[in-house]
């Protein structure tokens, strides 16, 4: 943690870490402690009287069906997320990693999705499954399906799930091939020996070894369904058709941003702090302990 | 390759050239849709191939005064505003984490493990769970429709903190000491043999920063109700909303392009670095 030989102390390291600190304060601590704060309150008319109500806020969340829903929803929407994801990734990095020539030209194109926005990754898959235009909506439709994402609720819950996997893809691809590529090849070659084929080994030998990656990756999908995805659902469905996929995060900025209901978005936040902080903590508990091999 | 199996060698290389393009199929069409002019890109089905309208297309998006769906900022604009945003976050993450992390390895001082922490916390804090009161907060700062509110909230940084953490601790307690040795003092070792050595890091960063930098979303939209001072990728939204009256489909997918082109090209050029960084580091 810190280095056996170091520098006295002084003003110096104050000063170093200052710029880090202080925004840390004043845009993540302060409104953090801010919403806990208003989540105890409840804000009559016209915002001219607070009264603090304990957990009623919180209460009235947990006997909402809407948020209740919502947070079923949520659960769901981030399995497929990263379940769809890390399927897909998982299988082209398996196929990449036997790869001699061309691997680097595969990864290239892989990667892409990396880069774009998870808006803008909203609005590609608008435009491929628009009722009206949209090509894939088009082959659908002559394979008989009639696809209307502002309508279909179900439907417009796939398209964001497929919209999100993808643009996540690129990142579970990376991981997974590293992973893959840290295999120490004399295991391989010995089930080889033994008379493994391609498909045994993987699930014999690489897929085990695989899971620290996998749970890691696991979380990081998680957290990315939970909490960046608003962009795909703005893009594409602003949590509509009937809620259908009104997301948590989405839910937060609706009734605190559009709504105005202060005490309400408040006590969602810190119920998604909540939720965060166990995240983030399941990953470092696991993750750092567990990743060696 | 531990055995011969032409059969499996081309059904992997199948499986990989399928993957491929259902992986850049989205990005692909989109391309296609900004090289039509709006006729064909009304006319179902739509192309697959490109057509020859993309020069004139850009000519139209870049030269009006306003973008499809009514938005009245120019898009040259909109690309400056997105790249002051995504420039400021990279360099500002960047050097006020590497030097929080120099503090903490190299100096001990009361409340270096607080200051840690502290820092360690910005990862259970995302913006998307605390919208209001950061938002009340940059308000009151007088931060709203301003490069300084789009930026300086984001730039705190737990990640790469961590990241140079890890790369300070693998540096042989020996440099310090031979640096110490001839005299040099805490500035000056970190300028003269900190810096170099985490060349490549910095470098994986940029990547990672220019990205997240460029694509943020939730945020302008929060900060920002000039139109002057949207960003590319927001205003993504208001075409796509406009795009149910009157589809200009051919101008919202260069739009699209645009605003995915420049992290891309980040991305693509600086592939081996942005690998390396992000598989190593992020863990």
């Amino acid at each position: 943690m810190l280095k056996r030989v170091h520098f006295p102390p002084g003003v110096l390291p104050y000063l170093l870490v200052f710029p880090q600190v202080a925004i840390t304060l004043v845009f993540f601590i302060w409104p953090a402690v801010q919403a806990l704060y208003q989540s105890f309150l409840v804000e009559g008319p016209f915002g001219l009287s607070r009264q603090f109500v304990w957990f009623q806020n919180f209460a009235s969340l947990f006997q909402s069906e809407a948020y209740l829903n919502s947070f079923g929803r949520t659960f769901f929407f981030s399995v497929c997320v990263a379940g769809l994801s890390m399927g897909v990734s998982l299988f082209l990095a398996g196929l990449a990693d036997r790869v001699v020539k061309g691997a680097l030209a595969y990864r290239t194109v892989i990667i892409w999705p990396y880069a774009v926005a998870p808006a803008i990754a909203g609005a590609l898959w608008v435009f491929l499954f628009d009722p009206t235009l949209g090509i894939v909506a088009y082959l659908l439709e002559l394979g008989g399906i009639d696809w209307n994402q502002n309508v279909n609720g179900g439907q417009a819950m796939a398209l964001v799930i497929m919209a999100s996997a993808w643009k996540q893809i690129a990142y579970n691809f990376l991981f997974f091939l590293a992973g893959l590529q840290a295999i120490p090849k004399s295991m391989t070659e010995a089930a080889a020996i033994d008379g493994a084929g391609p498909l045994r080994r993987f699930f014999t030998i690489s897929f085990p070894l695989l899971t620290p990656t996998t749970f890691f990756l696991f979380v990081i999908n998680g957290v990315y369904a939970f909490f960046e995805t608003f962009g795909v659902i703005d893009a594409v469905t602003q949590g509509g058709p009937a809620n259908a996929t009104n997301i948590l995060v989405y839910k937060v900025y609706q009734d605190g941003f559009v709504g105005l209901d202060l005490g309400g978005s408040a006590a969602q936040s810190v119920i998604l702090m909540i939720l965060v902080m166990a995240l983030t903590l399941v990953q470092f508990r696991f993750v750092e302990g567990k990743v060696q091999y | 390759m531990v055995e011969n199996r032409p059969l499996t060698n081309v059904l992997t290389h199948v499986g990989l050239i399928v993957g491929v393009l259902l992986v850049a199929f989205p990005i692909w069409v989109t391309f296609v849709a900004a090289t039509h002019d709006a006729s064909r890109m009304n006319q179902v089905p739509l192309p697959l191939l490109p057509g020859g309208h993309l020069w004139e297309n850009l000519a139209t998006v870049f030269g009006g005064e306003s973008q499809p769906g009514g938005l009245a900022t120019p898009m040259w604009r909109l690309l400056l505003n997105s790249t002051v945003m995504a420039v400021t976050i990279t360099v500002g993450k960047i050097a006020i984490s590497i030097i929080a992390a120099f503090a903490i390895v190299y100096f001990r001082f009361p409340f270096r493990m607080f200051f840690f922490w502290l820092i360690f916390v910005t990862l259970m804090l995302p913006v998307e769970v605390r919208i209001l009161p950061t938002f009340e907060v940059v308000s009151n700062l007088g931060m709203l429709n301003s490069y300084a509110g789009l930026s300086i909230p984001l730039i705190a940084s737990a990640t790469a903190t961590f990241m140079f953490r890890q790369v300070f601790l693998t540096i042989p307690d020996e440099l310090l000491e031979s640096a110490r040795v001839d005299g040099a003092g805490a500035l000056r070792f970190f300028w003269d043999i900190l810096l170099p050595l985490s060349r490549m890091n910095i470098a994986a960063l940029v990547v990672i920063l220019f990205t997240y930098g460029w694509n943020q979303y939730l945020w302008p939209l929060l900060i920002t109700t000039e139109q002057d001072m949207y960003t590319i990728v927001m205003s993504i939204k208001e075409m796509l909303v406009s795009a149910e009256q009157s589809p200009q489909w051919n101008l919202i997918m260069l739009t699209a392009l645009l605003a995915m082109v420049p992290p891309l090209l980040v991305v693509l050029v600086m592939q081996q670095f942005f690998v390396k960084g992000l598989t190593e580091t992020e863990k």
